[in-house]
């Protein structure tokens, strides 16, 4: 075993994803600690220069028509093959729609030890994981073989992670590719026309806590009156409450409004992670020890029920005055 | 018929409050509640979605812990075929792939045709279990799926990816898929339907054997998070917050 420290790099429709960004700024953290290079893992067609503006000392790149886009059959057999030539210290994956298709399937084929949603590297190279929605923190080390490790965002900004400087390329071979059991047939795009919440200046996100969809016309006339737009997650979503263009998080959008104003959504690390560049976050909650207190600046612990009405009439007094 | 298994977990119930054990690295399960893995009753759904859509036998599988019978139980009111539940699993939580290894013993016996649970539990550690549970069955793995058509010895999937775009697979069976969303929300079904089941369904018990709970990962500590700037609370009752909110968006200017 080297001491190098690999990641598997991110990219959807000739885009690098933020995660690989984020990967490489925790992987230099770790490389100093433990170890000697930072090496990117790269799998496409034609796409050796997606590599350009990482923060990484090498890129590994394997070329094939059928790598173009991500299938968790390909990357998982590329993979394979590659470590049969390498072994690094250990290997980090996003735990995404990409690297979670592959990173626990890969370990078990390996038995390669995995540890889940590192959040940061500590000062003494150790791993430090957020769990149960961000309610429970982990600190961990690498086990004495290579460890694979899923990176949740948050923990560094993907600016951390990029460079001006182009890494140095090794290609490497890829393997056979025929008779894949996982084929990509075609990405289907949102419908448009709906608002874009990633551009809306003030939004009033809802969660479970509005508890039924009638609840949801409270929302509505909040954000009419203070000129934005409702946006929710998961659970409301799920329900059909919504579109899943108003969708905030790791699988909706990422939003950046001057205000965030949320009801009854507790702050799991999946929701979070989206709504990190809101100017303001103010969050209400009946939970005191809901997670979003932590990362919110002004916090509300009422039940929502009883509080929108005061606050829908004091903002209409406030209007006409 | 196609055989469909599902694998649905307990797990701590996030809205009240968890505490760490003595040992300092593992939850303290003695007062925790327990839930059913949000994602597993979306894997659940679908699974009976697509019994009704086209025929199938639907299996469901549970580790054992507080409130599982019930669980299973009301999985059956919903149109679960066969209950499976996991004994002798233990206090200690087993690292995933030990978990893994024993649900592939048991699912090679039905032989399915698609494996379907939630893409990722809250309380997992030591990897996601679905994508274990292929490699060790030789199948393909797909998550984060949102909707699934069955066809002749393959399905096709929605695998979501983030900003609301889609993507279709075409996935060869048998496969494991990692559910994140059902087509239609989780059913609700009447309590008298699962007390029904409770007398005329049986749940098959399933020794697990040996668990291993060492990943070869050490643990130093689990911990609640420090914070270290916690939201300013407005304090006072409705009325009063109210009027400090109105304060402080008309200092941002956004009002
Ligand atoms: C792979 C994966 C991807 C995911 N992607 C996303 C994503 O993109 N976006 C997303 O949001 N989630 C996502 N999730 C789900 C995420 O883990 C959480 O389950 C989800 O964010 C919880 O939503 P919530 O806060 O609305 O609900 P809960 O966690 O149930 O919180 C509800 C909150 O409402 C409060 N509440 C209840 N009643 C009231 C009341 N009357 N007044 C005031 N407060 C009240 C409660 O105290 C609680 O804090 C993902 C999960 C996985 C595994
Ligand atoms: N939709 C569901 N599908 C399967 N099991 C559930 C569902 N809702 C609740 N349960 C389980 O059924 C038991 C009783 O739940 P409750 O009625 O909410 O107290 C608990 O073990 C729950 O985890």
């Amino acid at each position: 075993m080297t001491q190098d420290i690999f990641l598997l790099i991110e990219h959807i429709q000739g885009q690098v994803s933020d995660i690989s960004y984020i990967m490489a700024a925790a992987a230099r953290e770790l490389a100093q600690n433990e170890g000697d290079s930072v090496i990117g893992i790269l799998f496409g067609s034609g796409a050796e220069g997606l590599k350009d503006s990482l923060a990484v000392d090498k890129v590994i790149y394997c070329d094939h028509p059928t790598l173009s886009e991500f299938t968790s059959d390909a990357y998982k057999r590329t993979l394979i093959s590659l470590l049969e030539d390498y072994s690094p210290r250990a290997i980090l994956f996003g735990n995404t729609t990409l690297g979670a298709d592959v990173s626990s399937s890969l370990a078990a084929h390996l038995k390669f030890p995995i540890i889940n949603s590192c959040l940061k590297i500590s000062d003494s190279g150790g791993i430090i994981s957020q769990i149960c929605g961000g309610k429970i923190m982990v600190d961990s080390q690498l086990a004495d073989k290579t460890t694979l490790i899923t990176v949740n965002p948050g923990g560094y900004k993907p600016e951390e992670g990029q460079s001006s400087s182009s890494p140095e390329t090794i290609t490497f071979s890829p393997p056979d590719l025929e008779n894949l059991k996982v084929q990509l047939t075609q990405y289907i795009e949102p419908e448009a026309g709906d608002v874009d919440i990633s551009q809306e200046k003030i939004l009033i996100a809802i969660g479970r806590g509005i508890q039924t969809e009638d609840n949801i016309e409270l929302a509505d006339e909040l954000a009419e009156l203070l000129g934005g737009a409702v946006c929710a997650s998961r659970p409301v979503i799920d329900q059909g409450w919504l579109s899943t263009s108003r969708l905030v998080g790791r699988s909706g959008k990422k939003v950046k409004p001057d205000l965030y104003l949320c009801l009854g959504i507790s702050g799991a690390t999946e929701h979070i992670e989206a709504i990190t560049d809101s100017k303001t976050i103010i969050a209400v909650n009946s939970d005191p020890d809901a997670p979003i207190f932590d990362i919110a600046q002004y916090g509300i612990e009422v039940d929502l029920f009883d509080f929108i009405d005061p606050l829908l009439e004091q903002i209409e007094n406030a209007k006409n005055d | 018929m196609t055989e469909i298994v599902v694998i649905a977990r307990l797990v701590p119930d996030l809205v009240e409050e968890l505490e760490i054990a003595t040992s300092g690295t593992a939850l303290d399960l003695a007062w925790l509640r327990l839930i059913i893995n949000e994602f597993d009753n979306h894997a659940i759904e679908q699974a009976i979605i697509l019994k009704e859509r086209s025929g199938a036998t639907v299996t469901i599988i549970s580790p054992e812990a507080e409130g599982v019978e019930d669980m299973l139980f009301t999985t059956a009111a919903k149109g679960a075929d066969k209950l499976i539940k996991l004994t002798g699993v233990g206090e200690e939580k087993p690292t995933n792939l030990s978990m893994a290894q024993t649900l592939a013993e048991i699912i090679k016996e039905i032989n399915p045709d698609l494996v379907l649970t939630g893409v990722q539990a809250h309380d997992d550690f030591t990897g996601d279990l679905a994508p274990q549970l292929a490699d060790l069955l030789d199948m393909p793995y797909v998550g984060y799926i949102s909707g699934i058509s069955l066809g002749d010895g393959k399905a096709t999937a929605y695998k979501e990816y983030p900003g609301g775009i889609l993507a279709e697979m075409e996935i060869a069976l048998p496969a494991v898929l990692g559910i994140q969303s059902s087509e239609e929300p989780p059913r609700y079904v009447a309590i008298s339907k699962v007390r029904q089941m409770m007398n005329t369904a049986s749940i098959e018990d399933r020794d697990a054997g040996v668990l291993e709970t060492d990943s070869g990962v050490v643990i130093d500590r689990m911990y609640l998070p420090e914070v270290a700037d916690r939201a300013e609370m407005l304090e006072g009752d409705e009325e009063e917050v109210a009027s400090k909110l109105i304060a402080i968006l008309q200092d941002l200017g956004l009002l």
